[in-house]
This record gives C-alpha cells, sequence and structure tokens, in this order.
C-alpha cells in the first residue's frame, strides 16, 4: 500500500497547469435570466425571428422543468438567477486575417499550445477558436469552401445558412428534452456549425478550442454537425479554463446529424478546472451530446475526461436508419472531490444495427467516478448487436467507482453483452516493474495508460499524444 | 374496508379494524406496527417514477382494493387439497399457512434436534422465545411501502429456530397458499429464520395459489445466520397467474457464515422480489441465484442488493431469465462495497433468453464500490435460441419442439444443477422438459 498511497498523495498535490486569466474586455449583459434576456441575447446576434421564438419557447418550457436529481453528484444548489448568460469579448473591429486579432488573444491561445499561426501553418488543422462565447477567427475556411464544406461559427451559420440549421436545430436534442438542453436552447450564445455536403470526405480533422474566461459566466455552446449521405468528418473538440473559485456552470448541447452512408467521428478532450483538492471551485459541466445515424451510417463518440467539477454528460446515439453504428469510447479520470457521471445510450431502432461501449473510469483521492448507461433494442430492431464494457480503476481507498448500466431489449433477435470489472494498481506490478529499473511513477503511469489504451486507440494522433500527457501530469510525482 | 375509499387511506383504516381485533402478540410488537402504518401513511404506494420501481408498475396493486384474507377458509382443507404442492417425497418438517393463516392440521414436525423450534410466530409469541424479540422486524426495514404493510399486519407467521451446534438433516419446508376469496385479498406472510453459531440447516419456502383468485402475497422473510452457521435457502413461488407477489428477504450474516439462496419464480403475474444481504462481518460467502420462467403477460422483477460491510467477503449472483410470448423480465443487482470492505470478491452475472419477438427485459446490474483493493466483476448477456444448435439437434433426428426445450433446459441447468434438493429439483427438471412450451 506505501506506493499507491504516496501516489495519492503526490496526486492531490497536483496543480491544476493551466490556471491562468486573461485580461480582456468583456462585454456582458446584466445578471440573471428572463424572458428580457432571452431577447436580449437574440437581439445581439441579429438573430432571425423564428430562432427567438425556438428560443422563447424553450425558456417558458424551461420555466415548468425541474433540476434533475437522480445523478450521483452532490454540488449545491445552483442559483440561475445570479449568472451571466452572454459574455463576448469586444471586438475592436471587423478582423479580416489573424494579424488583426487582438494580440492578447492570441498570446492567450499561445499559452494554450494551440496558436492559430502555428496550427495553420505545420498541423494542417483548421481551428475554429472560441473565446468565451463568440467565435474570434475561423481559419482554413478557404480551403474547406472549396470542396463545399461549411465549417463557422454558429451565429455565422445562422445568418449564412438559415435554411440548414432551420431544418436541422433541436432535430436530435429537442428544445424540450431536459432541464440543461432546454436552458441552452433558450440562452445559448455561440458554438460551432458544420456541413460536409454529400459525397464529400473533410480531408482534415476539424477543431474547436472552447475556453471560459470571463468569470460567473455560464457557457452555453450549442454545436451541430451535419454529414450529407456518404460524407465523412472527424471533430475534435478541446478545452481548458482558468483557475475560478467560484463554481462556473457549462451546459452545452452538441447534435450529430448523420445521413445515409455518412460517417462522424466526434472526439473530445476535457480538462477544465477541477477544482482544488478541497473541492473548492471547478466547473459545472452539464451537457446533452447526441447523434442520429440513419441508414448505414456511423456515428463515433470519442471522450478523455479529466476535469471539470462535476461532469454529467452523456454522448448518446440514435440508430434510426437499418446497418447504422454507434460507437462510444471514453476514459473518465476523477481526483481530488471530482465528480464524473457520465456513460453513453445507444437507441437500436434500425435492423442490424451496431453498437459498441468501452468506458473505463479511473477515480483518485476522493474523487467519485459513475459509469451510466443504456442499451435499448426496439421491438423493430432486428439483429441488433451490442458489446458493452466498463471497467474501474481506484487509486486509493476514499474514491468510489459506480455503475448503473440499463439493458432494454424488446427484440429476441438481438444480442447484447455487457461485462464490468473493478481493479487497482497491484503492489507486484509496481514491484515487478521496479525490479526491472522503471520508478513507481512510471510503472504507474504506463499502467493507466495500459488500461486506456483500448480508447486512446480510438483518438485521432494529435489527441491521443495530448490525452496521454493530460493523464500522465495527473500521475506526476507519485514516486514512492 | 370501504372500496370508495383511495388505496393508502384503505389500507390505514384496515389496520384499525385489524388493531382491535386480529392484532395479537407481545405488547412491544404495537409500537413497531404503528410505525411501520404511519410509515405507509406518509409514503404511500410507489410508482414508476422511482427508480426502483421503474419497470414494474405497481400501479395495479395500489388501485386494487385489496381486503385482508380472512384465516377461517384453510382449516377446512384437506392434506388431499394440498397434496400437489406439499412435496410429500421431500420428508421431513412442513408447516403450512393458508391464506396468512397457521393451519396446525395440515402441518407435519418431522424429527428435529434438541432445542430447535419450527413453527408459528403466535406460538412463539405465546412461549416468550428468547430468540424473537431481537430479531424479528430488526433487520427488514419498514421505510418502503410493502415491507411496512407487512410489518403492520404482522400477527402470525412462520418461525424456525436451529440452537447453537444443532444439524437440521432434513428440510424445512415453508409452504404458503393463497385461496380465491371471489373478491380481491391480501396477506401478510412473515417468516423469522434464526440459525445459531455453528448450525445447519435447509429451509424451503413455497407460495402457491389454490384456484385463481385476485390476490397480493406480501412476503418478509427475515433471516438471521450465525456465526459459521451454514443455511441453504429456496424459494420457489408457484401462485395462481392471476395472483401478484411482492416479497422481500433480508439477510443478516455473522462472521464466517454461509448462505445461499435460490429463488426460482415459476407463476404469479406481478411478482416482485427484494433479496437483500447484509454481510456485517468478515469471512462470510454469500450466493444468491435465481431462475425465473416467463410467459404469457407475466412480469418477474428480481433486485438483489449485496452489502460488503466488511473485508474479506465473498459474494455470488447468478440470474437467469427466459421469456416467452408477451412475458417481461426486470433485474436490478446491487453490489455495494463500503470503505473498509478491503478484499472483496463479488461476483454478479446475470443472463435471458428471449423466446419470442414480444418477450422484453430490462436488466440494471449495479456496482458501487468505495475500496479500491477489491474484485467485483459483473456480466450481463441477452440472446436468442441458437438455430445452428437447434439445427444440429434435428439433423439427430430429435423434433423440433424437444430441440427448443433441451436447449432451454440446458440454459437452466446451471441454476438447477445447484439445488441440493431433490425433491425441488426434480420438479423442476419437469416443468423444465415439457411444461413450459405447453403453457
Amino acid at each position: 500500500m506505501t506506493t499507491a498511497e504516496s501516489t495519492l498523495e503526490e496526486i492531490a498535490r497536483q496543480d491544476y497547469k493551466y490556471g491562468f486569466v486573461t485580461d480582456i474586455e468583456s462585454e456582458t449583459i446584466p445578471m440573471g435570466l428572463s424572458e428580457d434576456i432571452v431577447r436580449l441575447i437574440s437581439s445581439k446576434k441579429s438573430e432571425p425571428e423564428w430562432l427567438l421564438e425556438w428560443r422563447l419557447k424553450a425558456y417558458r418550457h424551461w420555466l415548468t422543468l425541474t433540476e434533475p436529481q437522480w445523478p450521483n453528484v452532490t454540488y449545491p444548489k445552483i442559483d440561475y438567477q445570479a449568472l451571466y448568460y452572454y459574455s463576448a469579448p469586444k471586438a475592436k473591429k471587423v478582423l479580416n486575417s489573424l494579424d488583426e486579432v487582438d494580440p492578447e488573444l492570441l498570446a492567450t491561445f499561445e499559452k494554450l499550445g494551440i496558436s492559430l499561426a502555428e496550427q495553420q501553418r505545420l498541423t494542417g488543422v483548421a481551428v475554429d477558436a472560441v473565446f468565451d462565447s463568440v467565435s474570434v477567427t475561423t481559419t482554413f475556411k478557404g480551403k474547406l469552401a472549396e470542396l463545399g464544406i461549411v465549417f463557422c461559427s454558429f451565429s455565422e451559420a445562422v445568418h449564412e445558412h438559415p435554411e440548414l440549421v432551420r431544418q436541422y436545430l433541436g432535430s436530435v436534442v429537442p428544445y424540450s428534452d431536459n432541464y440543461y438542453a432546454t436552458l441552452n436552447s433558450a440562452v445559448f450564445s455561440d458554438g460551432s456549425f458544420c456541413y460536409i455536403p454529400k459525397g464529400v470526405r473533410c480531408p482534415m480533422e476539424l477543431s474547436t478550442y472552447f475556453r471560459i474566461n470571463a468569470a460567473n459566466t455560464g457557457q452555453f455552446e450549442r454545436t451541430l454537425l451535419i454529414a450529407d449521405e456518404g460524407g465523412y468528418v472527424s471533430y475534435l473538440e478541446g478545452c481548458t479554463a482558468p483557475m475560478r473559485d467560484e463554481n462556473q456552470l457549462h451546459a452545452a448541447v452538441v447534435e450529430l446529424v448523420a445521413l445515409k452512408g455518412s460517417t462522424i467521428k466526434y472526439s473530445t478532450v476535457q480538462n477544465w478546472y477541477p477544482g482544488d483538492k478541497d473541492g473548492k471551485g471547478g466547473i459545472y459541466n452539464f451537457v446533452t451530446k447526441r447523434g442520429k445515424a440513419m441508414e448505414n451510417a456511423k456515428i463515433t463518440w470519442t471522450q478523455v475526461e479529466t476535469g471539470s467539477a462535476i461532469t454529467w454528460k452523456y454522448p448518446s446515439c440514435i440508430l434510426q436508419g437499418d446497418n447504422a453504428v454507434g460507437e462510444f469510447y471514453s476514459v473518465a479520470l476523477t481526483n481530488h472531490r471530482q465528480q464524473a457521471d457520465t456513460g453513453t445510450k445507444m437507441i437500436h431502432i434500425g435492423k442490424n444495427t451496431r453498437s459498441t461501449i468501452v468506458s473505463k473510469g479511473i477515480s483518485a483521492g476522493h474523487g467519485q467516478n459513475t459509469y451510466r448507461g443504456l442499451v435499448r433494442i426496439n421491438a423493430g430492431a432486428d439483429g441488433a448487436r451490442n458489446y458493452s464494457q466498463c471497467d474501474s480503476m481506484l487509486l486509493g481507498d476514499r474514491c468510489g467507482a459506480h455503475t448503473f448500466p440499463y439493458i432494454d431489449v424488446r427484440n429476441p433477435t438481438a444480442q447484447v453483452e455487457h461485462e464490468a470489472s473493478t481493479s487497482k494498481i497491484g503492489e507486484d506490478q509496481i514491484f515487478y516493474c521496479k525490479q526491472r529499473g522503471i520508478s513507481a511513477e512510471d510503472a504507474v503511469n504506463m499502467i493507466v495508460n495500459g488500461f486506456c489504451k483500448e480508447v486512446f486507440r480510438e483518438l485521432p494522433m494529435e489527441f491521443a499524444v495530448e490525452a496521454q500527457k493530460l493523464l500522465g501530469v495527473s500521475l506526476e510525482g507519485s514516486v514512492g | 374496508m370501504t372500496q370508495t375509499l383511495k388505496p393508502r387511506e384503505g389500507y390505514v383504516q384496515a389496520f384499525a379494524e385489524f388493531e382491535r381485533g386480529a392484532a395479537v402478540g407481545p405488547s412491544w410488537l404495537t409500537p413497531l406496527r404503528k410505525a411501520a402504518i404511519s410509515r405507509f401513511g406518509e409514503i404511500g404506494f410507489p410508482s414508476r417514477h422511482d427508480e426502483e420501481w421503474r419497470f414494474s408498475n405497481p400501479a395495479a396493486i395500489a388501485e386494487t382494493p385489496y381486503e385482508l384474507a380472512q384465516t377461517g377458509h384453510g382449516l377446512r382443507m384437506t392434506a388431499s387439497d394440498i397434496a400437489s404442492y406439499a412435496f410429500e417425497e421431500m420428508g421431513g418438517t412442513r408447516l403450512v399457512f393458508i391464506d396468512g393463516g397457521y393451519v396446525p392440521s395440515l402441518t407435519v414436525i418431522g424429527k428435529l434436534p434438541q432445542g430447535a423450534v419450527v413453527g408459528s410466530l403466535s406460538e412463539a409469541f405465546a412461549a416468550h422465545h428468547p430468540a424473537i424479540e431481537p430479531h424479528l422486524a430488526r433487520y427488514a426495514k419498514f421505510d418502503t411501502a410493502f415491507p411496512a404493510l407487512n410489518t403492520a399486519f404482522l400477527s402470525d407467521g412462520a418461525f424456525v429456530y436451529i440452537p447453537r451446534s444443532a444439524v437440521v438433516k432434513e428440510p424445512i419446508h415453508l409452504l404458503f397458499l393463497t385461496t380465491d376469496a371471489g373478491k380481491p385479498t391480501v396477506s401478510h406472510p412473515r417468516t423469522l429464520i434464526v440459525a445459531e453459531e455453528n448450525s445447519r440447516a435447509t429451509i424451503v419456502e413455497s407460495y402457491a395459489g389454490i384456484g385463481a383468485g385476485t390476490t397480493l402475497t406480501n412476503a418478509v422473510t427475515e433471516v438471521v445466520v450465525g456465526q459459521s452457521a451454514n443455511l441453504d435457502h429456496y424459494k420457489l413461488n408457484r401462485e395462481s397467474l392471476s395472483a401478484a407477489h411482492v416479497a422481500t428477504m433480508q439477510v443478516q450474516m455473522a462472521q464466517q457464515s454461509v448462505f445461499s439462496s435460490h429463488s426460482i419464480n415459476l407463476g404469479g403475474s406481478f411478482v416482485r422480489n427484494d433479496a437483500n444481504a447484509v454481510l456485517a462481518a468478515e469471512h462470510i460467502e454469500c450466493t444468491l441465484n435465481g431462475l425465473a420462467l416467463i410467459d404469457g403477460k407475466r412480469l418477474v422483477d428480481n433486485h438483489t442488493a449485496i452489502d460488503h460491510a466488511m473485508p474479506n467477503c465473498n459474494s455470488h449472483e447468478l440470474y437467469k431469465f427466459i421469456v416467452d410470448e408477451q412475458g417481461r423480465g426486470v433485474f436490478n443487482g446491487k453490489i455495494y462495497v463500503r470503505e473498509d470492505a478491503q478484499k472483496t470478491d463479488a461476483k454478479q452475472t446475470n443472463q435471458a433468453l428471449l423466446l419470442s419477438a414480444d418477450a422484453q427485459i430490462n436488466t440494471k446490474p449495479q456496482l458501487e464500490i468505495f475500496a479500491d483493493d477489491v474484485k467485483c466483476t459483473h456480466g450481463a448477456t441477452i440472446g436468442q435460441l441458437d438455430p445452428e444448435q437447434q439445427f444440429y439437434l434435428q439433423s439427430r433426428g430429435i423434433p423440433k419442439a424437444e430441440a427448443r426445450n433441451l436447449l432451454i433446459y440446458a440454459f437452466a441447468s446451471d441454476v438447477v444443477s445447484r439445488i441440493k434438493v431433490p425433491a425441488l429439483r426434480a420438479q423442476l427438471d419437469a416443468i423444465l422438459l415439457s411444461e413450459l412450451p405447453r403453457r
């Protein structure tokens, strides 16, 4: 136990490496939430009438809802009237190129390691950088436009592609879906929009860097991704947030529409501020992510969740069309007083639909890690197939691992398998490594990375490296 | 009970009548009953919105105006009336309860070691048996509706006491029968089993219905397994196809004790079993197995909860469901591993076989682990009969229907083969190989 205990203590002492606040003038609207605020947000973004109506519909519905109590997490009650619902960095003028971007903003991105110029020149990744709520700059637009791919901020899409937004907004996550999604529908600020035309394979990995900045600003991102028939896109989402004392609410909605024969790969690395080691501060991450896969389409969710004080997130797949495929690969790490209640839903509607769930939960310190998943095979889903595996690893004796897998089967031709296991890093494993000259710290790192290998394998190259680094950072300094 | 009353008030009012009349027993029981009914008055019946009842809607039970069953009817029954439920070939001791009332004329007391008691609770109350007060209603909490009702209406039931180091070789059969009274009736069978240090016994608890009455059996069984004791428990449910059956078994285990339970569900239109075990000391071995055959529009809901409160304990669970026609199976298996329960080894398996297009299964294995040095696994599989295996058997001259039976039998045999009471196993074999497909 000695090594494991000291590992724990080291982990507990681990500081959040991305904590800094950028001093930029933010434009905020009055605190609180009311119909006027919803109208104000809409008018600030000069939105069309139908979108305002949609927001108001959501807001009125939200008033009838109560906050869900079922998640296996505890936190002080959120006062929704004590939040700011909109914050945009004050734009100095309309920007045409990177050179015109606020140098302070650019410096922030530099600190985060995603210098736009660098990214553009070296990696070939188009980055739609979201700084707080408004997209600051979009790169590689020209290149993508040649193929007919639309990749822009959500508000831009509302103005430039209203027909697409109107057709698909709320088609996967309706405004009335759940408490947080409904709140998001009412007050969403901005986000990303992507459309892949018929038969087009997006030549590069699309990526957005989200970042929460202004204190007390709830971040309500809205992402809509549409892959038309036969299209392919791999989308990367990554997050870091500065150190804050007060909890920040984040209630994003991501909708994926995979039309006939298309493929969407959605990868997330989430490393928001988790709060200090006593659980003070940290982000509340209440996210609704869902994709709809039509005939022969495929949706893959891959996530590495290491941040946030509370994570409440179930990237799901509605396998609507025949032969649709849904995949979910997840690594969730909870440390200190972090709590994660995460998993997926696989709804099999079409015939011969297949789904795979691989979930790895790691708990350390006083962290509580919950896997909650649903596999539903509807009566019409002949020949549906699901394989689920959820493994937990406990580092220390004060953390917890929980699994709540729901399996509902209404079709006898379905084959559903579910496996779960719980383990710890054995003294003998560490001893074995040390014997061969590998330090205890490297050994722990290696074992945890090995534990998560099945998920990392699914990540795009850049993310796989970042994810391994993230876990490495969390386990740093664990020499006994 | 007036039928116009809402169900909750109906039960509360029935309790007032019950308290004036049939509520016999020691004085310390009175405050417990009162606390239980007032708890029920507060919470009422659960609904589908309760997580624990999400997939089995108890609304039908809550809305049916069940009256407390009258016990007199059972006294007129003869041995031939109950022959098909009695397991004569099992030998040993048999206690018979009809509509919740003890029937001494049908009861057979076999050879028992000195000090052992198998009888009714009312007899034990009268004899002031010392094992009653410290154990009865001390483990099965009445903070939920059904155990609360059972505790409120507690007046009689089965009592089994195995003294220190005693060994009861032949199985003890507790038979609870319900009859058709021509109107909806409810009975609240109560069982207390106390196995003292180093003792050993086999208990078969069986529930069956005579006729097709609308009945509700709301049973609570408390089992206390003393240090190093070894208790083998079976529960057989052969309620009539129009009966509702809700049962809670609460097991309290002491150091180095061994307990195993097999829950076999063949009857009842709405069946809910809660099997809870608290592993309150070290080096305990706990096994909960189950088998459910579900056809027609029946529903069987098996909930289990194993609470690993102390280190070095093992638990095993194997639950199998065979679901045909429009049947529905529900499984929820909780395993709690508390902060101190290091070196826990918990294994849970849940398998379901769906035989028809309308059959449905909802399963939710659930692990809650707060200790790090543990081995916990759970697995759930859902599938159908393999057409290739069926073809293989047919190609060897076995008719299709028989081949199907054989494969179903093979699926169930994992559980059946673990049953150590031959009479019970023989009956299950017969049902599995012939009756199921024709029902």
